[in-house]
């Protein structure tokens, strides 16, 4: 099937088979490898991308429902070499060791900072729980989204 | 972890995902959100001929109330329906429930059609929509519209009474009044995690007195159901801790729940007269 989807920005038109997942469409057909594949079934978070703005878990949709959507991957956070303010502060709260579930979490914080611009701790905690992260323990990971909060209310 | 092969449609109205679930019946399955259903599709757990998407389906995604109710098609996102500001002010109780719903990012796509068409034992909506003693609007090409009651519509674990050629386009949710108030507990190891058990508990108050009263269990069920005797344990007396401890116990002995890895049937007994009596002191102050 035909699809037309824009990703980070650019439009592009594809073939894509009709069971294919859209994590697979983005990392095996557009190389974009920054979306990682953990579980496959929407278990470990670490696929999640946002579709026409909110998070999904992209293994949970096929490419042929994104026709006509506006996709964002973790390449789009820092398209140069300046880091996002969400990256930069999970590289100052040491909020990753191996980094494989990050991505999903910087691409949740995202549209859930864009919805819950003052989050308390709490509320970061039950975000996080739909994120699976073996090495961090998760307190870094909280600082750094309560750290970024205030500084994504300011810059978009 | 991939889908087996399937073919695709994404009809543009709902008379021609009806058509499609005629002609292929059994065969075809309807995709809503897709947070249970695409996993059991990656797993080959469930490997239908024809997936019907709604998503593209103009008109299944709307908020309306209409006297006394409010209808909620079969995609709207549950985290749209608990965001909605109708939603939150007619039936707070399911309101409430949301959140409990998976996770942020899951409840992004997950619809609220989809969480009662699948019929999990263990879902939120499922067990609100009974407590509250909604329905859902059924449509089929054949036969047209019907309306089916909650509790005809919960068969038992992952089934419900509608035909296959059959689909959920709606559910319809009675908006209580004043004097009605309601509270949504549960328990779950981790946040998200599916539930060791769950409650809804409604309650009438007039004069400092429960004139009428519902608790309705899931999770410790097969499906999500009404203890009639615990709640008319509680009609008569007055709203204090005595009266939701009473009403605790009697769900307790009314459930019989089973033992698996992550609990003891007796866990699960006593986790059912806890969160009913949590709830019921919910109730009682919100009341008061």
């Amino acid at each position: 099937m035909q699809i037309r989807v824009e990703v980070n920005g650019l439009r592009i038109e594809e073939t894509v088979s009709s069971r294919l997942l859209l994590s697979d469409f983005l990392r095996h057909q557009l190389k974009l490898t920054g979306t990682h594949v953990g579980c496959e079934h929407g278990v470990c978070g670490s696929c999640t991308v946002t579709v026409d703005g909110a998070a999904v878990r992209s293994c949970l949709m096929l490419a042929v429902q994104v026709d006509q959507a506006k996709l964002s991957t973790v390449e789009s956070l820092a398209p140069g070499p300046q880091l996002h303010p969400l990256q930069e502060e999970f590289r100052k709260a040491h909020a990753l060791q191996c980094g494989f579930c990050t991505p999903g979490i910087l691409m949740a914080s995202l549209d859930f900072l864009g919805r819950f611009p003052e989050p308390t701790r709490e509320e970061i905690t039950e975000m996080l729980s739909g994120h699976l992260c073996r090495c961090t323990g998760y307190i870094p990971i909280v600082n750094a989204i309560e750290r970024a909060a205030p500084r994504l209310r300011t810059s978009p | 972890m991939k889908p087996g092969p399937f073919i695709y449609t994404a009809p543009d109205s709902l008379e021609e995902a009806l058509e499609l679930l005629d002609e292929h019946g059994g065969e075809a399955k309807p995709l809503a959100g897709g947070q249970s259903l695409m996993p059991l599709l990656n797993m080959r757990f469930a490997q239908p001929a024809v997936l019907v998407d709604l998503n593209p389906v103009p008109g299944l995604d709307g908020i309306v109330q209409r006297d006394a109710q409010l209808e909620i098609g079969a995609t709207v996102r549950q985290a749209s329906f608990g965001a909605s500001p109708l939603v939150r002010e007619h039936i707070p109780a399911a309101a409430t429930a949301v959140p409990h719903i998976g996770h942020f990012v899951t409840r992004n796509r997950g619809t609220v059609g989809g969480s009662l068409a699948h019929a999990d034992a263990r879902g939120e909506l499922p067990l609100a929509l009974v407590a509250l003693e909604g329905s859902v609007r059924v449509a089929s090409h054949r036969n047209g519209e019907r309306m089916v009651s909650a509790d005809e519509l919960f068969v038992t674990h992952f089934t419900t009474s509608l035909s296959d050629e059959e689909l959920l386009v709606s559910s319809i949710w009675p908006i209580a009044d004043n004097d009605w108030h309601f509270a949504f507990e549960e328990f779950a190891q981790r946040h998200g995690d599916y539930a060791l058990g769950m409650v809804c508990v409604g309650i009438r108050v007039s004069n400092g007195h429960v004139s009428d009263a519902r608790v309705a269990v899931s999770a410790v069920t097969d499906r999500p159901v009404c203890l009639d005797d615990a709640g008319a344990a509680l009609i008569g007396h007055a709203a204090v801790p005595d009266a939701a401890r009473e009403a605790g116990a009697m769900a307790a002995t009314a459930v019989d729940p089973h033992s698996d890895l992550h609990a003891t049937a007796r866990y699960r007994r006593h986790l059912t007269g806890a969160l009913v009596e949590r709830a019921c002191l919910v109730v009682f102050e919100a009341a008061s």
